[in-house]
């Protein structure tokens, strides 16, 4: 447990793009030790062998540029460093990156869906995503990921002055799909970001969601739901760097658990260095545990290094559904599966209303009720 | 015609015992109100009636007419016909009192009532009651006044039309003008066909409104003393001291 002690602002120093700066995860280290390893199919020690298979589609809004571009694109990377093994092994492996822009000061007039497809869990592939806003654009994009494979990919939001970018992320994998993620938002000045990642389906998914702001007045809204059952390791790690003053962030994180080896796993680290005064941020984690044999690891971390920050603070709460609810919607005749179908919503309303693009809302609202019909 | 008949019920909390043998019978038509010393049982019997899952029956016997209700689960119970009008309603989180209240009469009427009807039951029952039509988006309960939750179980007791009500402390907490509203509403509850009430109560000033037909008086997990109206004033005046002594002879 020695590595808990270390201050987060050292946990997150290291970058690169070469992968044999970060040695092989052994599962001892701080950022892997809730990760099952083994499970990876060899995501994480180079032993995952590119086989093709995840084919990305994209929907564009019609003011939207989108190319694919090969891996000496000069934009790529420019936004965010691979942070872990991983994500250095998806930036060395990928073969065509996707790259969306928004052209200054555009308002795409609608959302932009990318697709991405696995064709089956012997698919193993590497991706990579840019998204850039250019300076007073806005635009929301999905990022739609189905089917099943065994995938590595870093998405880079970089989102330029005065623009907003709206990202709704889904992880509706098959069972057997393995994902590890990184999505990176470099937020330039009064740049507004949002994004929603719904969480609802693969063997393991590892995504980090991590905020760094380029100049102040940056605003980033991570709103997250997921719903893990039994067998399945759903697994959160934000990060967001306030380096710049008077920049503010709010995180909120809920998921609901059942079935036996059901693992969610929500780490929300926040550093406030010494420079960012004026800082407000926010970071919530709840966990819904609907029956036996279900673990919810919550971290919340938040490191302060200025005395001036405007707001900071973290709550983070696991627990069984309240049995005085369901004895009130009871004691009206409500039947009980109803009753715990309407708190279990109830968790989630707030943050439903939240996204942004109707039709995946329905398809949240009815994954939620078909995972509650299980 | 319908009634809820208790007898010798005998209910612990843990290894606690704390009703010690209660024998009450409510018909349709009838009010009876209970009152008591703090502490002496009187919401352990309506949450045992109702099937509070913290509550252990250790013997006795609950029927509404006829039926036995403590084989019954809690939402079966209330359908039968009890309804509870709780001492502290719970508040539910992102639950909306009108998807609450369509989800509770789908479940009682057995049918869903259509959308506009709903509406126009809901907003007719929150006037009588002077509930801001407001709270139909609000939260169940959740920042509701200790007044305005009061409100909101009577609003569900009008709509919900059962055969026999429980009221524990359904008059606490409220102002004056709130009591008068809340008792309208009790009484247009009792008017409203055959349906018996169990009072739970504290004060005589709701007994001035919803006049009852028989007073008990509540003791160390039992019913010590029963009577008319009458009965009422006397404990106001002389307290329960005389049934308190009594009971720890
Ligand atoms: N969960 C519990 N654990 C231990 N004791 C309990 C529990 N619930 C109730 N009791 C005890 O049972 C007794 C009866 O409580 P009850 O709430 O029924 O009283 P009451 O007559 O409704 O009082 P009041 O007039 O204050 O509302 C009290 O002594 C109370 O402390
Ligand atoms: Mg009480």
């Amino acid at each position: 447990m020695g590595l808990d002690t270390k201050p987060l602002s050292t946990l997150h120093e290291k970058s690169s793009y070469d992968v044999a700066d970060f040695p092989v995860p052994t599962g001892r280290e701080e950022e892997w030790r809730f990760t099952p390893l083994s499970r990876l199919k060899g995501l994480h020690n180079g032993t995952a062998a590119v086989t093709g298979g995840v084919v990305v589609d994209v929907e564009a809004a019609p003011e939207v540029r989108v190319e694919t571009v090969g891996r000496d694109d000069a934009r790529l990377g420019r936004a965010y460093t691979p942070a872990d093994r991983v994500s250095a092994q998806a930036y060395s492996s990928f073969e065509k990156a996707t790259v969306v822009t928004v052209p200054k000061m555009t308002a795409a007039s609608r959302p932009t869906v990318v697709t991405l497809r696995g064709s089956g869990a012997g698919a193993t592939a590497y991706g990579h995503i840019l998204v850039s806003v250019e300076p007073l654009a806005e635009a929301v994009l999905v990022l739609d990921h189905r089917g099943s494979a065994v995938y590595a990919d870093n998405v880079e939001f970089d989102v330029a002055e005065g623009a907003t970018l709206k990202v709704v992320s889904v992880q509706d994998w098959d069972d057997d799909a393995v994902h590890v993620s990184h999505h990176h938002a470099r937020l330039g000045k009064d740049a507004t970001f949002r994004s929603f990642v719904v969480t609802l389906g693969g063997d393991v998914v590892r995504l980090s969601p991590s905020v760094s702001y380029t100049a102040p007045g940056g605003d980033a809204d991570l709103t997250g739901l997921y719903f893990v059952d039994a067998d399945q390791h759903l697994e959160h790690r934000l990060l967001v760097d306030h380096s710049v003053p008077n920049c503010r962030s709010n995180v909120t994180y809920k998921g609901a658990l059942q079935g036996d080896g059901a693992h969610a796993v929500w780490i929300g680290d926040v550093i406030i260095r010494a420079e960012a005064e004026g800082t407000d941020t926010y970071e919530l984690n709840r966990n819904l545990i609907l029956t036996d044999g279900a673990r919810a690891d919550s971290v919340p971390n938040l490191e302060i290094l200025t005395g001036e920050v405007a707001g900071a603070g973290h709550a983070s709460a696991s627990g069984r559904l309240d049995d005085e609810h369901i004895f009130y919607l009871q004691a009206r005749g409500i039947p009980f599966d109803e009753a715990r179908r309407l708190v279990i919503h109830g968790f989630f309303t707030q943050m439903l209303e939240k996204i942004e693009v109707p039709e995946i809302r329905e398809r949240v609202l009815s994954a939620i009720e078909a995972e509650l019909a299980r | 015609m319908s009634t809820l008949e208790i007898r010798d019920l005998h209910v612990a909390v843990g290894d606690k015992e704390i009703l010690r043998g209660v024998d009450l019978a409510i018909r349709s038509g009838e009010t009876h109100a209970i009152m008591g010393p703090n502490g002496s049982g009187k919401s352990t019997l309506a949450y045992a009636v109702a099937g509070h899952p913290k509550y252990t029956i250790t013997s006795g016997s609950v029927l509404l007419d006829g039926e036995d209700l403590l084989e019954m689960s809690v939402d079966e119970r209330a359908r039968a016909g009890l309804f509870l009008a709780m001492q502290y309603p719970v508040e539910v989180p992102g639950v909306s009192v009108s998807n609450f209240l369509r989800s509770a009469i789908t479940a009682v009427r057995g049918e869903a009532p259509k959308l506009r009807e709903f509406a126009k039951e809901l907003k007719a029952g929150m006037d009588a009651l002077s509930i801001d039509p407001a709270f139909a988006q609000r939260n169940t309960n959740e920042g509701f006044s200790g007044g305005e939750k009061k409100r909101h179980e009577i609003l569900q007791l009008e709509l919900l039309k059962p055969k026999i009500a429980v009221l524990d402390e359904t008059d606490s907490g409220l102002d004056v003008d709130a009591l008068r509203v809340v008792s309208e509403g009790i009484n247009r509850f009792r008017a409203s066909g055959d349906t018996g009430v169990l009072l739970i109560t504290h004060y005589t000033r709701i007994l001035r409104y919803v006049k009852p037909d028989f007073v008990h008086v509540f003791a160390g997990g039992r019913v010590v003393e029963e009577g008319g109206p009458e009965l009422a004033d006397k404990l106001e005046a002389e307290g329960y001291e005389a049934y308190t002594s009594k009971v720890s002879a």
